[in-house]
Parts: C-alpha cells; sequence; structure tokens
C-alpha cells in the first residue's frame, strides 16, 4: 500500500487515489503539423524507467485535484508530491537503468 | 410496483420525493445498541446541500462569505458554521453548503452573490444524503473501513473530509464528540447502511477480551 501525500489533502491512502500515468506530457504546440508517428509517440509512447518516476495521480475521492508525484519505480518509495503548477523537484531527475 | 402518483397538487412534487434510504428505516432503527458500547444510526433526509465553486482570492468570494456569514474554509478538514447552515471544505476552490430541509433559496442567494463571475452554485441536494452514526462505539465502527485516523487530536468535532468508508466514497463530518455524519452518493447509500449495520453488530454482544 503506498502512502501519497496529496499537496491539499495530505497523506492519504492508495485506494483513494486515480493513477494518471505519465507526467509532464506537453501538448504538441502545432497539432495540425504533426505526422502519424509522431501522433503515435506523443499518444503511446511512454517512458519506463527503473528508478524515480514523475506520474499524475488525482485525489479522487478526497479533494478531486490533480497532482504530480516522483516515485521510485524499483521500490515504491514515493519521494515527492507537488502541484501541476509548480516544477518538477530538481534533484530527482529521471533514473535511467540503475 | 406502482408508480407514485401526485394527488395533492397543493404539496407539490416534494410530496412524491423518496430518501435513499426510505426503505430502510427499520433496519437502521432495528440496529441500535445500548449501554457503554451503544452506536446507532439513522438517516438524515432531505437535506439541502449547494455544491459552490469560487475562486478563494475574488471579489466574488467576498460576496459569498458575506451571504453564508462565514469565511469560506481555507484548508482540508475545515468547516464554517453558520446558523443552521455548514459550508465544508471539499478541495481548494469547492464547498459544500450543507443546510436542513427545506433552504431552497440558499441557492439563489449564493447565485446571485456570484453576480456572473467566475463560480457556480447548483443545488446538489439529490445528488447525496446524510446518515447520522452516533453513540460510544461509533469512532470503533468507523475505523473498521475508514483508512483515515480519527483520532480527536487529528479529526476533532467540527472536521470534514473526503475519504472512504468501505468501499464507499463518503464525504465523513464530525459533528460532535461521538457523532458522524456520513454524506455518501444517493445510490450508494443502501450499500453503506448495510455495511454499518454489519460492523455495528458486534457492539450488542459482550465485549470478548
Amino acid at each position: 500500500m503506498l502512502l501519497l501525500n496529496c499537496p491539499w489533502c495530505g497523506p492519504r491512502d492508495e485506494t483513494e487515489f486515480h493513477y494518471g500515468g505519465q507526467a509532464h506530457l506537453p501538448y504538441p504546440e502545432s497539432p495540425a503539423d504533426l505526422d502519424d508517428p509522431q501522433w503515435a509517440e506523443y499518444v503511446f509512447y511512454r517512458e519506463n524507467p527503473k528508478g524515480p518516476f514523475a506520474e499524475r495521480w488525482s485525489h479522487a475521492t478526497g479533494c478531486r485535484r490533480w497532482f504530480n508525484a516522483v516515485r521510485d519505480t524499483a521500490t515504491y518509495q514515493v519521494l515527492a508530491t507537488y502541484r501541476l503548477d509548480e516544477q518538477r523537484p530538481d534533484a530527482l531527475s529521471e533514473g535511467g537503468n540503475r | 410496483m406502482a408508480e407514485p402518483t401526485l394527488t395533492d397538487t397543493a404539496a407539490g412534487p416534494a410530496a412524491l420525493r423518496r430518501s435513499p434510504l426510505a426503505h430502510f428505516a427499520d433496519r437502521l432503527r432495528d440496529a441500535t445498541v445500548t449501554g457503554p458500547r451503544g452506536v446507532a444510526v439513522s438517516e438524515w433526509p432531505y437535506a439541502t446541500m449547494v455544491s459552490l465553486r469560487v475562486d478563494p482570492e475574488s471579489f466574488a468570494a467576498a460576496r459569498v462569505e458575506k451571504c453564508l456569514g462565514a469565511a469560506l474554509p481555507a484548508r482540508c478538514g475545515e468547516t464554517a458554521p453558520a446558523g443552521p447552515r455548514t459550508t465544508l471544505w471539499l478541495g481548494p476552490d469547492e464547498w459544500l453548503v450543507v443546510a436542513p430541509p427545506g433552504a431552497a433559496p440558499l441557492t439563489a442567494e449564493l447565485q446571485e452573490a456570484l453576480a456572473g463571475e467566475p463560480g457556480s452554485a447548483v443545488d446538489v441536494s439529490g445528488n447525496r444524503t446524510v446518515l447520522e452514526l452516533r453513540g460510544p462505539a461509533a469512532r470503533d465502527v468507523l475505523d473498521k473501513g475508514c483508512p483515515l485516523d480519527l483520532h480527536p487530536r487529528v479529526f476533532a468535532p467540527g472536521r470534514a473530509v473526503g475519504t472512504q468508508l468501505g468501499s464507499v466514497p463518503v464525504i465523513l463530518w464530525r459533528t460532535a464528540e461521538d457523532t458522524y455524519r456520513l454524506l455518501p452518493r444517493a445510490s450508494f447509500a443502501d450499500h453503506l447502511a448495510r455495511w454499518l449495520i454489519d460492523a455495528m453488530s458486534e457492539y450488542a454482544l459482550p465485549e470478548v477480551p
């Protein structure tokens, strides 16, 4: 069981949250110019690191807000949570392969 | 089963409504446990609830606060009682105003206070029902299915949070030392009531050391 620290509500059980996949995927700046492979990359291609991974979560049964979390995919340790209008903590860069 | 029809037109459509737990009132009453480990549950039907959304920094929020007679709660868990109605914090820009049944003008008053600025006040009285759980064993019953720390030093009377009980999303509101209000969605109310009755049943028996 994960304990996620909702930026608005504080630490809550994983069962209260909904997972939203990889974070920090900006919508294409000029969508009309993208060809099919580029669209496929935007829609389907995701990082799969062993180590810190930035992902989106929604506090579904609490405040219903989306926020970002950096979670270590190897240890399941949640390293940081932050609001959508906050920057990803610099120290927690993408883990690569450990 | 025949659909109810409106025979007394003077009473309006309110005469036709049935609360989500109207069919379950007897079962709830029979589940009452008395004594030092007592606990009882009942429905508080037809409470007026208004979903309020507004930027808390805006002028509209200031007018809404004047209309409600209390400042909007700023943090998770806080509530703002003002006379018969209480404002519960649901999110950083979202609140639920709970008032006794029949407080219909409240929605219009809040909409007037918003005065067309970004925000909304919507009557959502039919969205949820209110279950009141009270008695010395009430916290023990909730502890069986709620992942939160309900100790008074964390969850004191007057606090309300959105959380889960059993598998049901509820707003859990502690109104007094031994009294909790649970606000599940109407369609989950039956399941939650059965879950509560099951959780309460052990307190009717002698305590196992």
